[in-house]
């Protein structure tokens, strides 16, 4: 893990202050289907934790163990420094969101975001501040009347953050909210949430499987995969330093390209002839030069070369390769291109002139490319 | 349009195919509509009868042309149906069994409804363990004719002391009507998203709460449905009513067959068919009220189960 918070720290005892929610060896089966095994995270207090992965890769079942709305086999979950492992979801100070919004459909607006509160018999006066507080706070005080039916879809998950805002916990959990809005919604939520974030700074536990959301929303993502964490790691570097194959192509688009090759000490043979040397590329050590192995090479490092360019720069290779599909996306374009039999993906500018079978010179990027071990996966 | 597709579109008739298709009447569909019109007629017609001879009087009747008009309609019969034709020894009319039959009907069919709610709320999100296996008992026991049952409940029901009592037909009614009302509103819930529920845990809510403040008030149409199905269904009822309801408190369908069944002399059948037609009186009356959401609840029954 290449974890830059001081947060996982395994404590037996008691939590560190700063530990805002801590999973210890969580374990959750059924029968003899094990969804997660000995998970363990931590999120410091503050913080927003991205869980990102395919569908039924367990990360809704971690969120749903963090809120106590799923029973575990085995494991302790501690929010604030209590072991809520045994506790009911209402008394581990969590305000949960929904993909399906979950609105009380009978209720009002007002009568939904203060369901819980009139459940915990606050006084009415502090109630009614605070759900004002909350409307206010998302543009809700003209809908306060009206029942969820009446509202847009952008609207009602509004309110189903109202009424996690108004319990005043210290502890959100988002449950892939934005995934049932469409797309321009989608992103006019996710800036919301990332403003609520920073002015109220909650910590927050967010479980999504777009990875859009995963990098602009994260302090740190923990891409996860059939039930174990593949890497948790701030955007930035699960984005340029993907811990494995997986990670690799599951962020990015268009996708990371995978080159499958042997390696020959500080280089790799791609086949075909191509030969790429790596001395640009940093191994993690130890070091491992033979075996089959992918480079992974993302679109826009690759750099197309115009005839008559400068000699490339250290840690750079030329190679030359053939355009076999041309993706424009507007702002710019995708080449899909053929190199030693291998199909290999360029970001573009948009205005390039460029046709299927053209021939293409371009430079890799290999400061920045990954190289993985073709059996594991792992990176090298 | 271009000339040569234009002319490629034209039919044998020389008419261009342009807005709404032609409705052709076909030897099939007349058919069709044939065999509908019998098939109504068929079902009709014994109650076509029915109306006219309960308008008649005995002297009419006698003629024998049943399918005649009342030719001096009188509501006599309807009200002697009512409040003065003998079951047994007592002649007090039907009445007194509709009033036994409601007296059943509001109890049985509030509890078994709002049993079957908590039952059908409980597997549906809260999933007990075991559950599955209850239910697929629950269901078992909807299968079984109910004559099975009639002895083994007449023996318990008397060493419980309640038998032949009001409490005792009641309770009757809301065990068998369970399995059905569980199946209703379990299939409703689990179209509910389970978010919901979770939703309201974090709120705080417990069993009781979601279910009277979430999950009941939001039910309208599948408590409709159970309530049409349990209305008709125990006011149709003979033989539980005639079993466990006592002498005080023989529902309006035993009273209806005691009412025929009592001949000294002629057979007022004016009287007779105007008793008949008030007992299905309730159970029609469902029907042509509800007809949109009786179907519902068949269709909810039949394809989520």
């Amino acid at each position: 893990m290449h974890a830059t918070l001081p947060t996982s720290v395994p404590l037996r005892s008691t939590a560190p202050v700063e530990t805002s929610v801590s999973v210890r060896d969580l374990k959750i089966a059924y029968g003899s289907l094990t969804v997660l095994d000995k998970l363990s995270i931590d999120v410091a207090k503050g913080e927003f934790l991205v869980l990102l992965g395919p569908s039924g890769c367990g990360k809704s079942t971690l969120l749903n163990a963090i809120a106590g709305l799923m029973d575990i086999t085995d494991g302790e979950v501690w929010i604030s420094g209590r072991n809520v492992t045994w506790a009911e979801p209402k008394d581990r100070g969590i305000g949960m969101v929904f993909q399906s919004y979950a609105l009380y459909p009978r209720m009002t607006v007002a009568e939904n975001m203060s369901f819980g509160l009139r459940i915990a018999r606050l006084p009415k006066a502090e109630i009614a501040a605070r759900v004002d507080r909350a409307a206010k706070l998302l543009h809700l005080t003209p809908l306060l009347k009206r029942r969820p039916a009446e509202l847009s879809g952008g609207q009602r998950q509004r309110v189903a953050i109202g009424r996690a805002l108004v319990r005043a916990v210290d502890v959100f959990l988002f449950d892939e909210p934005l995934s049932n809005l469409d797309a321009q919604l989608r992103s006019e939520l996710r800036i919301e949430i990332k403003k609520l974030h920073q002015s109220l700074g909650n910590t927050m536990v967010y479980v999504t499987h777009d990875q859009i959301e995963a990098m602009t929303l994260a302090d740190r993502i923990a891409v996860m995969k059939g039930g174990v964490v593949q890497q948790l790691a701030p955007p930035q570097e699960i984005y340029s330093r993907p811990a494995n194959r997986f990670v690799a192509g599951f962020l990015g688009s268009p996708a990371m390209t995978f080159l499958s090759g042997t390696l020959r000490g500080r280089a790799i043979d791609l086949g075909g002839g191509v030969t790429v040397p790596l001395d640009g590329y940093a191994f993690a050590s130890p070091e491992r030069l033979t075996g089959a192995a992918e480079l992974g090479v993302r679109p826009e490092h690759v750099a197309l070369v115009a005839p008559g360019a400068p000699p490339p720069s250290p840690g750079a290779h030329r190679a030359t390769g053939t355009v076999t599909m041309i993706e424009p996306t507007g702002a710019d374009m995708t080449l899909w291109t053929d190199i030693a039999g291998q199909p290999l993906t360029i970001r573009a500018p948009a205005d390039l002139s460029v046709a299927v079978g053209d021939p293409v010179r371009f430079s890799l990027d290999l400061t920045r490319a990954s190289l993985f071990d073709a059996e594991t996966g792992a990176r090298l | 349009m271009t000339a040569p597709s234009a002319t490629l579109h034209r039919s044998a008739a020389g008419v261009v195919p342009r807005g709404a298709r032609p409705k052709t009447l076909t030897a099939g569909r007349i058919g069709l509509i044939v065999f509908l019109a019998v098939s109504a007629a068929y079902v009709l017609t014994p109650l076509y009868v029915m109306v006219v001879t309960s308008l008649k009087t005995m002297e009419e009747i006698r003629l024998g042309a049943i399918f005649a008009l009342p030719a001096a309609p009188t509501v006599e019969p309807w009200i002697a149906a009512w409040s003065t034709a003998c079951t047994g020894l007592t002649c007090e009319g039907i009445q007194v069994g509709f009033w036994n039959s409601v007296a059943i009907l509001v109890p049985s069919v509030v509890f078994s409804v709002l049993a079957g709610a908590i039952n059908g709320y409980a597997l549906a999100f809260w999933r007990p363990r075991g559950s599955n296996l209850l239910f697929a008992f629950l269901l078992l026991g909807a299968f079984i004719p109910v004559q099975v049952f009639l002895y083994p409940l007449v023996r318990i029901s008397a060493l419980l002391g309640v038998y032949g009592t009001l409490p005792n037909i009641v309770a009757i009614h809301v065990i068998f009507g369970l399995p059905i009302t569980t199946l209703l509103f379990r299939n409703y819930y689990a179209g509910v998203p389970i978010e919901l529920f979770k939703a309201a845990r974090v709120d705080g809510a417990g069993f009781w709460r979601i279910f009277f403040q979430v999950m009941l008030p939001m039910s309208t149409p599948i408590v409709i449905v159970a309530c049409i199905l349990q209305v008709t269904g125990i006011w149709n009822d003979f033989i539980l009513g005639l079993v466990f309801a006592g002498r005080e408190n023989l529902p309006m369908t035993v009273q209806l067959n005691n009412v025929v069944n009592t001949t000294t002399g002629e057979r007022p059948y004016n009287i007779h068919m105007a008793a008949t037609i008030l007992t299905a009186a309730v159970p029609l009356l469902v029907y042509f009220v509800s007809g949109r959401w009786f179907v519902r609840g068949i269709a909810a029954g039949a394809v989520k189960g």
